[in-house]
């Protein structure tokens, strides 16, 4: 019998995979917002399961919320990204250093 | 089983959205976990969300990335360069996260969560009406505070995104609108001509 528990170890595999993504991936930003994308995803595994879990559809509301907010970052970011890349020629994070940070 | 089948893919796709060198790959690989997903929402009954994870992540977002990703021309090559050295640090603390999440799902809490399945909803229920329900009624400031989240974002990527070229034509208002007619017209008197 699928349960809670299948949904939020999915979810956790899920989450600690697009961390690794993060980590792996130090070279393209496009790659690390995607990674992020993949995060904001397994969160909502966590939501709808536990919502169904409890019976009560405010999770499933939050999911909504954390859908239109990811839509607004993911233009914002990509927004960014383009300005970014016509000013430098370049999207490697590490080459992204006149901030000396 | 369906979940089983589900859930292997949306591994092998997110492991291939990690580890594919080239980003229209990944973009491609994406797309395939969230089609995962909204599957994997469907089968606990999450319809409404399911079709809108489909329709504006995969139709609107991701299709965003792929616009994105095509445009900037990255230089697939050089960025092909073999994994950072952060690739042992990374597997480890991702072991690790998965190992102590894994303990507080199962471990820890398999006495007190039952660990069958969802209840069924009742014959006649629906997930988009009784979303409806809850969305415009309780959540009705938050739903207006998403709409002008999702204003502020059109607003800020057109801002960022425009830039005056230059030799570019262009009006300018305020001066056509402040033009007299003796800017532009000249009334001169002369003397009437006859017909010889």
């Amino acid at each position: 019998m699928i349960g809670l528990q299948h949904y939020l170890t999915l979810a956790a595999i899920l989450f600690s995979m697009s961390i690794a993504g993060i980590f792996v991936n130090r070279r393209n930003l496009i790659l690390l917002l995607m990674c992020i994308e993949l995060m904001l995803l397994a969160v909502n595994f966590n939501f709808i399961a536990f919502s169904r879990y409890l019976g009560d559809e405010t999770g499933q509301v939050f999911v909504f919320f954390i859908l239109t907010v990811a839509a607004a970052e993911a233009a914002i970011g990509l927004a960014i990204l383009v300005v970014l890349f016509r000013n430098r020629r370049s999207i490697n994070v590490q080459e992204l250093d006149s901030m000396k940070g | 089983m369906l979940f089983y089948s589900f859930a292997t893919i949306l591994i092998g796709a997110a492991m291939g959205v990690i580890f594919s060198r080239n980003p229209v790959h990944a973009v491609m690989f994406l797309v395939l976990a969230f089609f995962e997903s909204a599957m994997l929402w469907l089968l606990i009954e999450a319809e409404f969300l399911a079709i809108v994870l489909v329709l504006v992540y995969v139709g609107a977002v991701l299709v965003l990335f792929l616009f994105v990703v095509m445009m900037l021309d990255i230089d697939v090559e050089r960025s092909k360069g073999g994994y950072t050295g952060y690739l042992p640090l990374g597997l480890v603390i991702t072991g690790l996260m998965v190992i102590e999440l894994m303990q507080i799902i199962w471990w820890r809490s398999s006495a007190e969560v039952a660990s069958g399945g969802f209840v069924a909803t009742p014959d006649g229920y629906s997930n988009t009406e009784a979303l409806g329900a809850v969305l415009y009624t309780e959540h009705v400031y938050a739903f207006e505070i998403a709409a002008v989240i999702l204003l502020l974002a059109i607003v800020a990527a057109i801002t960022l995104t425009m830039r005056k070229r230059p030799g570019l034509k262009r009006q300018n208002i305020s001066e056509q609108v402040a033009v007299k007619a003796s800017d532009r017209l000249r009334i001169i008197k002369m003397d009437a001509e006859g017909q010889e």
